[in-house]
């Protein structure tokens, strides 16, 4: 990757040379540009900063300087063009896609391009997906369309057939390191610790170089590795790594549900105070309730697979050791329990492990309930005696 | 209006009750007056001013019957409306309330209490005893005779829905003759059990393959989804283990540190004996395939189901088999 390249809105966008050049042509060359673009890479990789820094250069009279009103608006989310959808519940509904595709045809009102980003373009409903086929296939002249998903799979085929794809890897540990030390002023050991730990994942070692809680409850989940004998243990973990989730849900969500209900109440013109709300405000709070339920799910199934990611990786860790392979490691803090869990398996059975662990993350996203996909898990996890 | 109160409130949650109390009711308003015009009202519809409107003496009509169904949906309007109308003095009018519980609506009881409304209750019939008295009064009304073990016999195959039992009481009544024995409801409703997930897992549990299945296949056919059957099948199993790991002491003390119920403890005790920490995890990955299978992993949740009884069946009586996933 050429210096020059890694400068203004893309300095953000890190260890994906190849795509941000694909992106940058079409920014600059009319006859590189399409209306229809499909980011997809793993978690973490960047898709959302690389559609935003996207969008901007397009904003960008100066094709992405990072200083001008555009750029900054766009990355504050505030440009009037640029409408970012992304969702906390489970799924993006068809309500929802119709509003975009109806949005989609209006022409771009200050900049050049009306740029809509989806971000969770995987977790569009098959019907939303369905809704949005019209506007994406008869584009309008200035509209852009750019949706990010993990992977092509992840998306419809009549969606994926109608736009371009870019692959975005994995970053470089160190680059996602760097990235934390420049932008959040994070210690660079601890952010090259972190970056490691969330197996570079931008914003996963963002949390994990700020938060004391999350690296214990990292911590508390991989020392489960090593302590799991017999079906007690088993069913112990299980129920552990469960109530984690429910808590750190409830606690990142307790507070903003309590606002949110509160300036609905104000928007509504109601008496917080009242024992019992007059029947059209009733009605909203629950609509409301109902919403925070889904998000509570979401979050409680996101917490889930990240301590289920953590967990693989020190069997991931402990088979690396094993082989005599001379890449790094991932939990290079708990090298003790690392050696541990590779004397006390064979590679066959640390790739069951492993194998249990992408079993319950299928599952699990699957709606088999948390608790019983956990604990088949942690039921094959259990170490001989 | 002689012997007839102008209110009447027929109060609680059972609809069979309910109906038949308001049959009667009618009937009863009907033998004072042939001629009575039954005019009836659904909370859920009901609009500001209908019961006054109806209620104004006509010229032309004689004497009316308002009925208002389901007060305790009823909005501010209705409650205020009935409570007018309570208040008012009725000419050739009577009013007859139906409220399913609750506190809604709690003014117009009041006010229809005050003005000395007869009372209908229609209490809930949920327990087995319940409904076993249910049905001995159902018989005991046409002058009938049931044995025990025919009612218990009834019980199982119909009782799930209370209106479904009394109308097979009413048809054993007409279309038999003499005491009602077990062979008699065998004959009108043999072969047909209500079986619920509880009784499926307790079975497979058990390790009762047979029973099982067959409980099963009625549960399924009687409308029993195959996603709550498992749910029951993995918290039975969750159950057993976590009791059968967590060693000895009271059941009371364990009660509390497992969060469940003491009679949960002794159960899920009692089902542990002839289980050992592998097999009964292997019942419990068994189970959590066949969870992923009914919720669109597998092509068919029925067939997914019952793998997974047999599983656990099978675990129970100790097969080699391998691990289920």
């Amino acid at each position: 990757m050429s210096e020059s390249s890694a400068t203004g809105v893309w300095r953000d966008v890190i260890g994906q040379p190849t795509a941000v050049q694909v992106l940058q042509d079409a920014v600059r060359d009319p006859a590189r540009m399409t209306h229809g673009w499909l980011l997809t890479g793993p978690p973490g990789s960047g898709r959302s900063t690389a559609a935003r820094a996207f969008a901007a250069a397009l904003e960008c009279p100066d094709d992405g300087c990072g200083q001008c009103r555009e750029c900054r608006t766009v990355a504050e989310g505030t440009h009037a063009d640029v409408t970012v959808m992304s969702t906390q519940g489970l799924s993006i509904q068809v309500r929802d896609a119709r509003e975009l595709a109806r949005l989609a045809q209006h022409r771009p009102t200050v900049g050049h391009w009306r740029v809509i980003i989806i971000e969770d373009a995987d977790r569009l409903t098959e019907r939303a997906a369905d809704a949005l086929l019209k506007a994406l296939e008869e584009p309008v002249p200035r509209t852009v369309w750019v949706l990010c998903a993990p992977s092509v799979e992840d998306v419809i085929i009549t969606i994926r057939s109608r736009s371009r794809h870019i692959g975005l890897r994995t970053p470089a540990v160190a680059a996602v390191a760097e990235l934390l030390t420049r932008r959040d002023g994070i210690d660079p050991q601890v952010a090259l610790h972190a970056a490691r730990a969330a197996q570079s994942h931008v914003g996963l070692a963002r949390r994990l170089a700020r938060d004391q809680g999350a690296r214990t409850r990292r911590e508390t989940t991989l020392l489960m590795a090593g302590r799991i004998r017999g079906l007690g243990d088993a069913m112990t973990a299980a129920a552990d790594l469960a109530a984690l989730a429910t808590e750190e849900s409830s606690a990142a969500s307790g507070e903003r549900n309590a606002t949110e209900k509160m300036h609905l109440l104000e928007q509504l013109g109601a008496d917080p105070a009242a024992r019992t709300q007059p029947p059209h405000v009733r009605s909203q709070l629950s609509a409301l309730e109902k919403e925070q339920k889904t998000r509570a799910t979401r979050f409680g199934r996101d917490v889930i697979d990240r301590s289920l990611v953590d967990l693989l990786s020190i069997y991931r860790d402990a088979l690396v050791v094993q082989l005599g392979e001379p890449v790094e490691l991932v939990n290079t803090d708990l090298r003790e329990e690392v050696l541990s869990l590779s004397t006390a398996l064979r590679a066959e059975g640390l790739l069951n492990a492993m194998d249990a662990i992408g079993t319950a993350r299928e599952r699990i996203t699957a709606n088999v309930p948390p608790l019983l996909a956990l604990e088949a898990m942690t039921i094959s996890l259990q170490l001989p005696a | 209006m002689t012997g007839m109160p102008t209110y009447v409130l027929i109060a609680g949650p059972e609809q069979v009750l309910a109906d038949r109390a308001l049959a009667s009711t009618i009937e009863a308003y009907r033998a004072v007056d042939p001629e009575t015009e039954v005019i009836r009202m659904e909370a859920s519809t009901y609009q500001p001013g209908e019961l006054a409107m109806h209620a104004s003496p006509s010229l032309f009509s004689g004497t009316k019957l308002l009925v208002v169904r389901d007060l305790d949906e009823g909005g501010d309007d209705l409650v205020q409306d009935v409570v007018a109308l309570v208040e008012t003095d009725l000419q050739d009018v009577w009013l007859t309330v139906l409220h399913k519980g609750g506190q809604r609506g709690k003014k117009a009881l009041t006010a229809l209490k005050n003005a000395d409304a007869r009372v209908i209750d229609a209490p809930a019939i949920k327990s087995d005893r319940d409904k076993s008295s249910f049905v001995m009064g159902e018989f005991q009304v046409a002058r009938r005779k049931i044995t025990p073990d025919a009612v218990r016999a009834l019980l199982e195959a119909v009782g799930k829905d209370l209106s479904e039992l009394a109308s097979s009481c009413q048809q054993l009544i007409a279309d038999t003759a003499g005491v009602v024995d077990e062979g008699r409801v065998a004959l009108y409703y043999g072969g047909k059990v209500e079986a619920t997930g509880f009784r499926v897992a307790d079975a497979a549990v058990a390790g009762n393959a047979a029973d099982a299945l067959r409980l099963l296949r009625h549960a399924l056919a009687s409308g029993v989804d195959p996603v709550p059957i498992v749910a029951v099948l993995a918290s039975q199993l969750r159950q057993v283990a976590r009791v059968a790991t967590a060693g000895g002491g009271s059941s009371g003390a364990l009660a509390k540190s497992l969060g469940m119920a003491p009679w949960q403890v002794d159960r899920a005790r009692q089902a542990a004996r002839g289980w050992d920490g592998d097999r009964l995890g292997r019942a419990i990955q068994a189970v959590a395939a066949a969870d992923f299978a009914v919720k669109g992993g597998g092509r068919d949740p029925v067939y997914a189901v019952e793998q997974a009884v047999l599983a656990i069946t099978a675990q129970r009586h100790g097969a080699a088999t391998g691990r289920a996933g």
